[in-house]
């Protein structure tokens, strides 16, 4: 009986330390695969053409999803504060919580998920698509860096155009705040937009827009790993769009929680 | 080497964990000169050509391409060995988001002083080799098997290669189809005077397109000669290809 529970004991450690020395493993893989971005991003010759079409794509491809979410955010989060402000006869500060909210956490981080889900999962996929057709091998035996033209552009694209669709998810999300706001009281477009700029300032601007590049770059970073170092066979590309959403959407929350910090103390 | 030779192996190994893939393989390929290397499924002969084009890294021996070991040159020499190499893929590996045409002119796109008008003649003569002018516009998903084949071809000859490797090129294909495509690798090798390893395990293809044939058996050639010297071999793993 009793060696029958060391056996067990002695398997889960086993496992658990080969889950930990997988993990690892990973995350050494994942780190080299974050160097070699960086040696050849700065080494030509430069893909300006594809990472233009790639920043056309993954900002175009997540533009009305993240327009009509960010819509309903600022609707929902302005509806429910309402009646917690109401309580200390507050509703004249809605337009300015609400606006520090979204600016601050709610608009980065909520586009930041999204964008994971939506260019995320399809830049793991389409990539390994292409390793498993072989066309990342293709690319080599042409003499074509693969990782250049097809990885670098990618990770450029999405840390790039993520902070430009929080700016436009910001903007929409305070629309649609100023649509709640106008279901029950009655204020003009130019009021609300006094109010809310009235409350905020660089402390609450700077910081989150910097934040959205990281997040930007993390989401291409891991998409890119997933697809690019896909295994073999069809399963293997729903594998890497998952893992691409899984992991992207956990670093995003990783990387709020340091820059959360680091904004704290600076400011 | 031979004084002829644009590939020649020495003693290669290649082994996947403890799966040894390549035993001890010599080869070596005249210029000129279609080879044939047929064996079963699994036997190594994709991880052959994959090593030669350095898209697989080999364990141990020598891989000579136009007197370059390429197991000891770096990245750059490499790329300068593969512009002289043309590989067409089991499934093509057509890029799926580009159309016919730039999937041709892809190859092209490190090479400087090309006019738009030379580059647009370029691929209007690739397709026109493979018989399919007309798919220039299409994409790769508008296309059959056979034509993907075709397009991977042309696409394949862009640089004008001095060898070309097509990995099982037949596979998956109708016997007519199969056929075309044979007869079409004879064409390329007389019209550009390039050598070819054809990786397959159909007969026919083997038959139609090659000077001389290689079988592998669990990663070791065990016969080799022309076409009607194998198919009166006594060797049983050889017999077995034959009927």
């Amino acid at each position: 009986m009793s060696w029958n529970i060391t056996l067990k004991v002695e398997k889960r450690i086993v496992k658990t330390g080969e889950i930990f020395k997988g993990f690892l493993l990973e995350m050494s893989n994942l780190t080299r695969f974050c160097l070699r971005f960086f040696k050849e991003v700065f080494k030509p010759p430069y893909e300006f053409s594809e990472f233009a079409k790639q920043s056309y794509l993954v900002g175009n491809k997540s533009f009305l999803l993240i327009a009509s979410t960010a819509i309903i955010m600022g609707v929902v989060l302005t509806i429910q504060s309402r009646p917690a402000l109401a309580q200390f006869g507050a509703q004249s500060w809605l337009p300015a919580m609400v606006a520090i909210s979204i600016v601050r956490e709610i608009g980065p981080s909520i586009t930041a998920l999204i964008f994971a889900g939506k260019v995320g999962s399809g830049i793991g996929a389409e990539l390994a698509s292409m390793k498993i057709t072989e066309q990342i091998d293709a690319m080599e035996v042409s003499g074509i860096n693969p990782f250049k033209y097809i990885v670098v552009t990618r990770i450029l694209a999405s840390t790039l155009m993520l902070p430009l669709l929080v700016v436009f998810a910001d903007t929409v999300s305070l629309y649609g705040s100023y649509f709640a706001v106008n279901l029950k009281d009655n204020v003009s477009i130019r009021l609300f937009f006094l109010q809310v700029f009235k409350e905020i300032n660089f402390s609450d601007v700077f910081p989150a827009f910097i934040k959205t590049f990281f997040f930007g770059f993390a989401i291409g970073l891991v998409s890119c790993y997933m697809g690019y170092n896909a295994g073999k066979g069809t399963e293997s590309v729903g594998k890497a769009a998952n893992s691409a959403v899984v992991y992207g959407s956990f670093l995003v929350f990783i990387i709020d929680m340091i820059a959360v910090q680091i904004a704290s103390l600076i400011t | 080497m031979m004084k002829d030779a644009v590939i020649n192996i020495e003693h290669l190994k290649k082994a996947f964990g403890t799966n040894r893939v390549l035993q001890d393989v010599n080869l070596q390929l005249q210029k000129g000169e279609n080879l044939a290397i047929f064996g079963k499924s699994g036997c190594g002969k994709s991880v052959l050509i994959k090593c030669i084009v350095g898209l697989l890294e080999a364990d141990e021996g020598k891989i000579t391409v136009f007197d370059k070991d390429i197991t000891e040159i770096n990245e750059n020499e490499l790329n300068e060995v593969r512009k002289k190499v043309g590989f067409v893929f089991q499934g093509a590996a057509l890029y799926d988001s580009l159309t016919v045409r730039e999937n041709l002119e892809f190859p092209l796109r490190d090479l400087k002083g090309k006019s738009r008008d030379e580059i647009d003649t370029l691929v209007e003569e690739a397709l026109q080799n493979v018989d399919l002018k007309s798919a220039i516009d299409k994409m790769p998903s508008d296309l059959s098997g056979g034509m993907r084949k075709r397009i991977g071809l042309a696409r394949s000859l862009m640089l004008k290669p001095e060898i070309i490797f097509y990995d099982e090129p037949t596979t998956g294909l109708d016997p007519i189809t199969s056929k075309e495509i044979s007869h079409l690798i004879l064409d390329v090798q007389k019209k550009y005077n390039a050598s070819s390893i054809i990786i397959t395990h159909d007969i026919e293809c083997a038959r139609i397109s090659s000077n001389r044939l290689m079988v592998i058996i669990n990663g070791e050639f065990v016969a080799e000669g022309t076409f009607n010297e194998l198919s009166k071999s006594e060797n049983k793993d050889v017999k077995a290809f034959f009927e």
